[in-house]
């Protein structure tokens, strides 16, 4: 018989005074076991119809924000675009549920959140167009700059919301981060920095189930990414990312959560992103076409689109309208993206400092006598 | 350890401090006059800073500005990003220089570029002190001289004090300053003691001659600094009148002082503790050549810390520039032409 079998009983010796923390019940913070769905549920028929129809406007705004980005990327408008095609409910009701004064911390695939903010595409689309690294006033709009280095904007989230709770503002922030970025240390220490702080912030993970090419099979062994909240002592959700009305839901509670100071949220929503991670990428590579079949089924625009002619809620005159505005918005964006960017290659060394080192007003002089030279030669 | 906490310096009031109260001071003198200062690390809290830098500033501001925080590098200096696009100034500590390397994403990705990214609209006025440099007897990690990654970073400011002086007044500008600043601390010098007297903050980016010169002219900063005020010293005896010039700022960088300071004397050494190659003492090298090429009488030299890992504490004498290493170098400056 060796110790290990030795039956376990309660231990005679007391613990010295407590200086290990507190300890805590996990199971108020733990997700459900299935993704939170509504559409196609009996809780569906109480959900207010004005808000669905708003859903539905707003996500076919959103598959054609995505259509006309790609189509300009094809056409060599913008650099590159990594298309949220089956993740516009996620990206619509971020947005949605932040009120003005709340902070969005986007990453680069969040570009539809942004233009739901109310920022015009041309702006949100900047760093992709590649005529700048940033478009939009980030202070105007409460919506942080495009984070590409993955989940690093996490901590920006977790910080900006402290901060705003020391000054007496009841303002949330909410970052979004995908599955991928949930193996960064970043994504970790933003989850403990805010879990330690009570910070007000949302993290919303849009697991579409791929990192480029690596499946969450092949990043995460956690039952699921929502789960990862409890480590941190924080609540995690589990969402049908593709249930508009579900994503609006858990979404508006999270943010609820976090602004009456009871904590952080993870929510993880369950989605799918059906065009490849970027139009560089061959998604063909590493999936297989029944699986986008399948998802396509699932697209979160048709489940809604379903409910809503289902149950009376839309005619054909309502999906048309939904439709011209979606059009009004490709055509501003055609036009935006038709005229040439204005370039100015000396704004280069105006904003590395607040004023220029003496080295960079060198470094200024040569780049502007090399125009000079250049436009002699014209 | 004896306590930082030293009274807060009245402008214009002479008192005597060791660098380590002084920048004490600074931390509590910017803080009272700016409420959106507050100070985030590790242990910098009820401990004070491993080497008390941070003492007393919990007690009289509150946990909330002077936070203690998980130990994560990252995270510290991520969320002061959010706090600093949120209104408020954080000056953070990163407890060493060789632990500070689990941030250097958010520096070099996010805090360097963020002004740049946006144009303007998002400036970071973020502090990061680092405790650094060797000669205090330290395990591995707890020596290196790290400014050469920082000062190859556009969009930061990257400072040195080697006085107690200008810790106090370097380290308030760095605060005052609405560009993020890396302010790298001497650990070796904590508890070199002097008399200050506070004036207004200066701007940052001049370099000082510390001492007047007409044989060479020794650039240096940080904790080299003391080490070549001696070599000149002993140079003296030697028939050498050596000017030491103190950089205090890698970025920006004084070329005005330092070329006029080796003009005058036609020779230069550049010492440093950070290894050679690659290191603030190349880039010096070239600079000064570029643009005092036809005043030299001889090569620029370099004494540097050896390009190997930071050594074992009972071994770093034999790496870190010393007297007569620093004298060997003037020795080679071609006097016999």
């Amino acid at each position: 018989m060796t110790l290990l079998d030795q039956p376990a009983g309660p231990s005679a010796s007391v613990w010295p005074p407590n200086a290990h923390g507190p300890r805590r019940d996990p199971a108020p913070l733990l997700p459900d076991p299935e993704p939170f769905r509504l559409l196609d549920t009996p809780a569906a028929d109480k959900l207010d119809p004005e808000l669905l129809r708003d859903l539905y406007r707003r996500l076919v705004l959103g598959r054609r924000y995505n259509q006309q980005a790609t189509t300009l990327t094809k056409q060599g408008r913008l650099a590159v675009y990594p298309a949220s095609t089956g993740q516009e409910a996620c990206q619509v009701a971020a947005a949605l549920v932040l009120r003005e004064d709340d902070w969005l911390f986007p990453s680069y695939r969040d570009t539809l959140a942004v233009v739901s903010r109310g920022v015009r595409p041309v702006e949100a689309l900047t760093l992709l167009r590649g005529n700048a690294h940033h478009g939009w006033d980030p202070k105007a709009h409460r919506t942080a700059p495009l984070s590409t280095p993955l989940a690093t904007q996490a901590p920006h989230a977790v910080g900006l919301a402290h901060a705003a709770r020391l000054r007496g503002d009841d303002v949330v922030a909410l970052a979004l981060v995908g599955d991928g970025g949930t193996s960064e240390g970043d994504f970790h220490e933003a989850l403990n920095f805010a879990g330690v702080l009570g910070a007000p912030v949302v993290f919303l993970v849009q697991n579409n189930g791929y990192a480029i090419s690596v499946p969450l099979s092949k990043q995460s062994a956690a039952p699921t990414l929502a789960h990862k909240a409890v480590g941190y002592g924080i609540s995690g959700r589990l969402v049908d990312g593709n249930d508009a009305a579900a994503m609006h839901t858990v979404l508006t509670e999270a943010v609820e959560h976090a602004r009456s100071g009871r904590g952080p949220v993870l929510v993880e929503a369950v989605t799918y992103r059906l065009e490849a991670h970027t139009n560089a990428d061959d998604a063909t590579r590493y999936r297989t076409p029944d699986e986008v079949d399948a998802w396509q089924e699932r697209d979160p625009l048709a489940v809604l689109e379903r409910h809503l002619r289902a149950h009376d809620l839309i005619d054909d005159a309502g999906v048309a309208a939904a439709a011209e505005a979606a059009e009004e918005l490709a055509a501003e964006m055609r036009a935006e993206f038709h005229s040439e960017p204005e370039l100015d290659p000396l704004s280069l060394f105006t904003h590395v400092y607040a004023e220029p080192t003496p080295q960079l007003r060198e470094q200024a002089d040569l780049l502007a006598a090399e125009l000079a030279a250049e436009a002699d030669a014209r | 350890m004896s306590t930082a906490t030293a009274p807060a310096a009245a402008s214009g009031a002479t008192t005597s401090l060791t660098m380590a109260q002084a920048l004490n001071t600074a931390l509590r003198d910017a803080m009272r006059e700016d409420p959106t200062v507050l100070v985030m690390g590790e242990d910098v809290g009820t401990l004070g800073g491993v080497f008390r830098i941070t003492d007393g500033l919990a007690a009289e501001f509150g946990a909330d500005r002077c936070l203690d925080t998980p130990l994560a590098e990252a995270g510290i200096l991520g969320s002061a990003v959010g706090m600093a696009m949120y209104g408020l100034r954080p000056v953070v500590e990163l407890q060493f220089d060789a632990f500070a390397y689990p941030a250097f994403e958010q520096l070099l990705s996010h805090v360097a570029k963020m002004r740049n990214r946006t144009a303007g609209r998002l400036p970071l006025p973020i502090t990061i002190r680092i405790p650094y440099g060797g000669g205090i007897g330290g395990v591995e990690h707890h020596s290196d001289s790290s400014e050469a990654y920082y000062a190859h970073t556009p969009g930061l400011h990257v400072l040195t004090p080697a006085t107690v002086a200008d810790g106090y007044g370097m380290l308030r500008a760095a605060i005052a300053s609405d560009d993020p600043v890396v302010f790298l601390e001497p650990k070796r010098l904590y508890w070199s003691k002097d008399e200050i007297t506070p004036g207004p903050v200066e701007p940052i980016g001049r370099a000082v001659v510390r001492r007047q010169g007409t044989s060479a002219t020794l650039l240096t900063y940080g904790p080299s600094l003391p080490v070549c005020l001696e070599a000149a010293e002993v140079a003296r005896a030697e028939g050498w009148d050596l000017a030491v010039v103190d950089l205090r700022s890698l970025t920006p960088f004084d070329d005005e002082t330092v070329t006029a300071a080796v003009r005058a004397t036609g020779r230069a050494v550049v010492v440093h503790e950070a290894t050679g190659f690659g290191g603030p003492g190349a880039e010096i090298a070239a600079r000064v050549t570029e643009r005092c090429f036809h005043h030299l009488a001889a090569p620029v030299l370099r004494v540097t810390g050896f390009d190997i890992p930071y050594p074992p504490p009972m071994l770093e004498r034999h790496h870190l520039p010393g007297v007569d290493r620093i004298l060997d170098a003037v020795a080679r400056l071609q006097w016999e032409q």
